[in-house]
């Protein structure tokens, strides 16, 4: 009994947290200026958001091949989606898509925040 | 290359167990075994059994994949901060870090790294430099890229011995190549 | 009887939808061909972790396969996708590629005489 709910805790700290990172790199993918701020909130998502969802998935599976496999996606994921990152990144720049440099707030914040509300 | 074709099949063997599942189905241990021998095979042929082919892996390098983790995690704090912020500020610049690294899965592991962290993306690879957008003006920091090429080189036994330094900073107009 | 644990998955799985939602957001307004490239190749993401949390959720492990099929091909069509626009055509040209030197060589070794 104590184990189930240590691997509860343990289990649902992961998914909360990933979700958290998850949803926070689509909302920045959505409010970012530009393309390539825009990568930094996706890699956001590849990473930890990625990576702590599925290790929240392998401490319910525990020791099986579920889990295995799961490892498997994880790694996968770390090996390919910095390379997707950059080539997306690599193509681009060299179409010649002009990066937004230099200090940037966002406009109006109650305009933004109206903005975000009518679009969820 | 004998070693290499070695490793490559114990890693085929252990893909396929992990695939499958399966211990004691004989038709599917054979069949399996078969099509590991035929990929060996045929990556011979094609005479790719080298270093590039074989997967790497080094226990000093868990190491390295430890104190990556602890950026990751740290640079993902900066970002969701500026993200979620109501008046995000944030201060894209790009800019170019140099580097020394001998081999190629040297490069690569760095500039995936580099990509990996949140905050930096490389965008692209000339001949000794990475071309890297950052989102935020604390990942600009050179030291920083500096340590990640010197563990990063270490953690692959290819020995960063060049101290990465900062070119001008291009501006806005000069990064259109025209398309 | 569903447990906490499955009520969990299930949330989780219903966060993970609200996050696609997003993303299609931008897929569909991305002013560059490459906001949306990034948008699809997210959503991607987000597909196999959904497929992941779904295979545990309806307790068949099946689910997994297809998710790593899924992460592969997902890698494969993004390069695919870009390499298209970059050269627009997915052939090269031998000379242009530079894959000719090392068929060459392959040739001249014992492979060529097998084959």
């Amino acid at each position: 009994m104590t184990l189930e709910i240590i691997q509860l805790v343990v289990s649902g700290a992961f998914l909360i947290s990933g979700v958290f990172f998850v949803l926070a790199g689509a909302v920045g993918v959505l409010r970012l200026p530009d393309f390539y701020t825009r990568m930094h909130a996706a890699g956001m998502t590849d990473t930890l958001g990625a990576e702590f969802i599925i290790f929240g998935l392998m401490v319910q599976a525990g020791f099986t091949q579920t889990s295995l496999k799961l490892f498997l996606i994880a790694f996968l994921l770390f090996l390919t989606s910095p390379t997707a990152s950059h080539a997306v990144a690599d193509a681009a720049h060299h179409a010649g898509l002009k990066p937004l440099l230099g200090k940037f707030r966002a406009p109006n914040p109650a305009e933004v925040k109206a903005n975000k509300v009518e679009k969820h | 290359m004998r070693k290499s074709a070695a490793i490559l099949l114990l890693v085929l063997v252990l893909y396929w167990f992990t695939l499958s599942g399966y211990f004691d189905h004989t038709v599917l241990f054979v069949t399996g075994g078969l099509s590991v021998l035929a990929v060996v095979g045929l990556a011979a042929r094609m005479n790719i059994l080298d270093d590039e082919t074989t997967p790497y892996f080094r226990f000093k390098s868990i190491g390295y994949f430890v104190w990556l983790f602890k950026e990751i995690v740290k640079a993902n704090m900066a970002v969701v901060k500026a993200v979620l912020s109501p008046d995000m500020e944030i201060s894209p610049s790009m800019f170019k870090v140099k580097m020394d690294h001998g081999t190629d899965l040297g490069r690569t592991t760095f500039a995936n790294s580099i990509t990996l962290t949140p905050g930096t993306i490389s965008v692209e690879m000339e001949d000794g430099e990475i071309l890297v957008h950052a989102l935020l003006e604390e990942m600009t920091d050179l030291e920083g890229f500096k340590e990640m090429g010197v563990r990063s080189g270490k953690a692959v036994a290819d020995p960063m011995n060049y101290v990465p330094k900062l070119a001008a900073k291009p501006k806005a107009t000069k990064k259109r190549k025209g398309s | 009887m569903p447990t906490f644990l499955h009520y969990l998955n299930v949330s989780v799985a219903f966060l993970l939808l609200i996050g696609m939602a997003l993303l299609l957001g931008r897929l569909l307004s991305g002013p560059t061909l490459y906001d949306r490239i990034l948008a699809v190749n997210s959503f991607g993401t987000k597909t196999v972790l959904f497929l992941c949390v779904f295979s545990l959720i309806i307790g068949r492990a099946d689910g997994i396969d297809i998710a790593i099929l899924y992460a592969l091909m997902n890698f494969i069509a993004t390069i695919a996708v870009l390499k298209f626009f970059r050269y627009k055509a997915l052939s090269m040209s031998l000379e242009d590629a530079h894959i000719d030197k090392p068929t060459v060589k392959t040739g001249t070794r014992k492979g060529g005489s097998k084959a």
